[in-house]
């Protein structure tokens, strides 16, 4: 017989939530990197306290945003080489971003552009998946191929622990454990799918645990410490890029905001909660306090960091909106390749209408 | 010129197709050690080998969804759902994910995938393997719906499927895998999706089908002929994108129509043919359309499958009907 409750579960753990850790292992990173990757994170937080403030000003549409999740997103993309594949859900701006998307482009997307969901060429990132789950499969089948083809890049699918419950994640480690492929299936367990705590989720202990019944590795690591999350990317990434197949990563981590801007979580958790998250274990704060440490980073710092990040959000926004095109009759453009004549009649009529002024 | 049924005619194509541009490949349930369950790929994996041809796990939407990740990363997959009853499993990996990767990244990606499926009655199935699905498809932009009724026009519009850089709903009638055989030229040939064929010129009526109730179409209006009935047979092949000017012309032409499909009828794809017709050519009708389709309840069991699908009796009673104004 097998019981979960006699196998052991070790999450993978660098730096503790007061910045602390083992010497050893910590002087393995760079004063350069570490800094990159502070710089990161807090560069995202700002974005997301931007946007979600957008949100509220009527600026932009409804906006899922991902603050408390930054070590997840940004320690797993640093891992990652420039051409590698990654596989976003709604939530993932800060691994866009990071992954070289520009924050111009999110405008498009969070401002409901026709165009806001074009990656640009030569980037490697797949739409903004909506339904749960959805882009498992994707990634596997893009791995697959890059495997067919003899490549070498990774295929990294980003999802929540309410993903896990879906069949598309069963079929997706299924396939991917079968073939073999360079697949990292990245799940950022924020505790809540919108409202439904990960307990009511799963009976599992983890979702780390699931990678074994398909005979994949998998690793449990706290997402709020990006060091942890990078070290344990990077050996994923390594391993996939060397024909070992695929894997599975928990990242323990936690929403500190609402699912998205039409959503109040003062309705299934309490503020108790959330503070503790907040206070004693925002993944910003220990590895400001390492940075500190090692004398890398001082408040002033801090402070033109965060002053230039805001005139990056402002001049994006700006060049977002001054030249914003798109109208109904673009829409027709991306439905076939060539359009039938029934679509062809359709376009052609809210074309009349859009030289009446009748349509935008 | 061979004489070929349409499940040879299937096979061949994709064969053809997989010798022409190695990023074909094919996956699906059983379809390389057993060829298929209709033998549809049969001799792929022992020509192609087993990095082009993939016995999947029993999983439809893992069957869809990662040849969908196959397919933006460079390949051609043709990927087989084993009976279409089975498709519901992989509606959303169709319909809101193939259907839509063009669209939802502005033409960034491109998603050109093949799904072929058997489907169809007549042939005493057990629940849900006869079921005609089409419609689901044909609301659902981004996808095109192919239904070819013989040998030749599988063949052709296969490799044109294949080739087509939108994903592509191949549908198979069952029944007529074996049921008769035709000249099929050897070498590949594409028919253009989206144009339909006339079966036979008429000037009394216009009797639109397609896929596996066109044969059954074909013979009857040959009969009628000799009753004093000349019918205008369109097998439309290919219902997304639709052959509108056909269709039209030959409205124009009899003035009468009838609809002939195995799918159930409230939403068939016969309603959105009536409904075109009434917009754009109301006044050339001198009768009610005529719809002969299955009835609306789920597929029956097969002692009653005969009397449930568009049968002989039912398609000479309409053409009656239709004669009568």
């Amino acid at each position: 017989m097998f019981d979960q409750n006699e196998l052991r579960f070790e999450m993978v753990q660098l730096l503790d939530e007061n910045g602390n850790g083992d010497e050893q292992e910590l002087a393995s990173f760079s004063d350069e990197f570490l800094v990159t990757l502070y710089r990161w994170m807090r560069k995202v937080r700002v974005i997301d306290e931007r946007l979600l403030k957008m949100q509220r000003q009527g600026r932009i549409g409804t906006y899922a945003p991902f603050s408390g999740q930054e070590a997840a997103q940004i320690g797993s993309v640093l891992a990652l080489r420039k051409d590698d594949w990654i596989f976003p859900s709604y939530r993932e701006i800060a691994a866009c971003l990071a992954h070289g998307l520009p924050l111009a482009q999110i405008f498009q997307y969070v401002r409901g552009r026709v165009m806001g969901r074009k990656m640009p060429e030569d980037l490697n990132i797949f739409p903004t998946q909506i339904i749960i789950g959805a882009q498992t499969l994707h990634a596997t089948g893009c791995a697959w191929a890059t495997k067919l083809k003899g490549e070498t890049q990774v295929s990294v699918c980003y999802f929540g622990d309410g993903a896990t419950s879906e069949g598309d994640f069963h079929e997706a480690l299924n396939f991917a454990s079968v073939y073999q492929v360079p697949v990292i299936f990245f799940c950022q367990n924020n505790h809540y799918a919108i409202s439904v705590p990960v307990h009511k989720q799963t009976a599992s202990r983890t979702i780390a645990q699931k990678a074994l019944a398909y005979g994949m590795k998998g690793v449990l690591v706290d997402g709020n410490d990006a060091l942890a999350v990078y070290k344990t990317m990077k050996q994923a990434v390594e391993a996939a890029r060397n024909g070992e197949g695929p894997m599975l990563i928990e990242a323990l981590t936690y929403r500190l905001g609402p699912h998205t801007t039409a959503d109040d979580p003062t309705k299934y958790r309490n503020a108790e909660e959330v503070e503790q998250w907040k206070r004693k274990k925002d993944p910003l704060h220990r590895l400001r306090v390492l940075l500190e440490k090692r004398g890398l980073w001082t408040e002033e710092q801090e402070e033109a960091w965060v002053a230039q990040v805001n005139e990056e959000v402002t001049e994006a926004y700006e060049e977002a909106t001054a030249n914003e095109t798109g109208s109904i009759v673009d829409v027709f453009d991306y439905v076939y390749g060539k359009p039938s004549k029934l679509l062809q009649e359709q376009q052609q009529e809210v074309a009349r209408r859009k030289q009446r002024k009748e349509v935008r | 010129m061979a004489e070929i049924t349409m499940i040879q005619a299937i096979n061949e194509a994709m064969r053809q197709e997989m010798e022409r541009d190695e990023r074909v490949i094919v996956l699906g349930e059983d379809v390389g050690t057993n060829g298929g369950v209709f033998r549809a790929t049969d001799g792929l994996l022992e020509q192609f080998g087993d990095q082009r041809v993939f016995d999947t796990p029993l999983a439809e939407s893992g069957i869809i969804g990662t040849s969908i990740g196959l397919a933006v990363n460079g390949f051609r997959p043709i990927a087989e759902i084993q009976f279409l009853g089975f498709v519901y499993q992989a509606m959303d990996q169709l319909a809101a994910q193939a259907a839509r990767i063009r669209f939802r990244s502005a033409g960034r990606f491109t998603c050109p995938i093949v799904v072929r499926s058997p489907y169809g009655g007549g042939v005493r199935t057990p629940e849900l393997h006869s079921d005609a699905l089409e419609a689901l498809f044909t609301h659902s932009p981004g996808l095109k719906v192919v239904m070819p009724s013989n040998a030749y026009d599988a063949k052709g519009l296969l490799i044109a499927a294949i080739r087509d850089e939108d994903p592509v709903l191949f549908l198979e009638p069952m029944k007529l895998y074996r049921a008769f055989r035709m000249e099929v030229p050897e070498e590949p040939y594409e028919i253009p999706l989206g144009k339909a064929r006339i079966v036979k010129e008429g000037e009394d009526v216009t009797i639109i089908s397609w896929g596996a109730t066109v044969p059954l179409v074909a013979k009857l209006a040959a009969d009628m002929k000799a009753q004093g009935v000349d019918a205008e047979v369109i097998d439309l092949r290919c219902l997304q994108p639709l052959d509108i000017d056909t269709i039209m012309q030959s409205v124009e032409k009899t003035g009468r129509v009838m609809i002939v499909h195995e799918a159930v009828k409230t939403n068939g794809f016969g309603a959105e043919i009536a409904a075109l017709i009434s917009e754009r050519a109301l006044f050339s009708l001198s009768a009610p359309i005529v719809r002969v389709t299955g009835y609306d309840t789920p597929y029956p069991v097969p002692s009653v499958e005969d009397d449930w699908l568009p049968n002989a009796a039912r398609i000479v009673e309409g053409v009656q009907t239709l004669m009568r104004y």
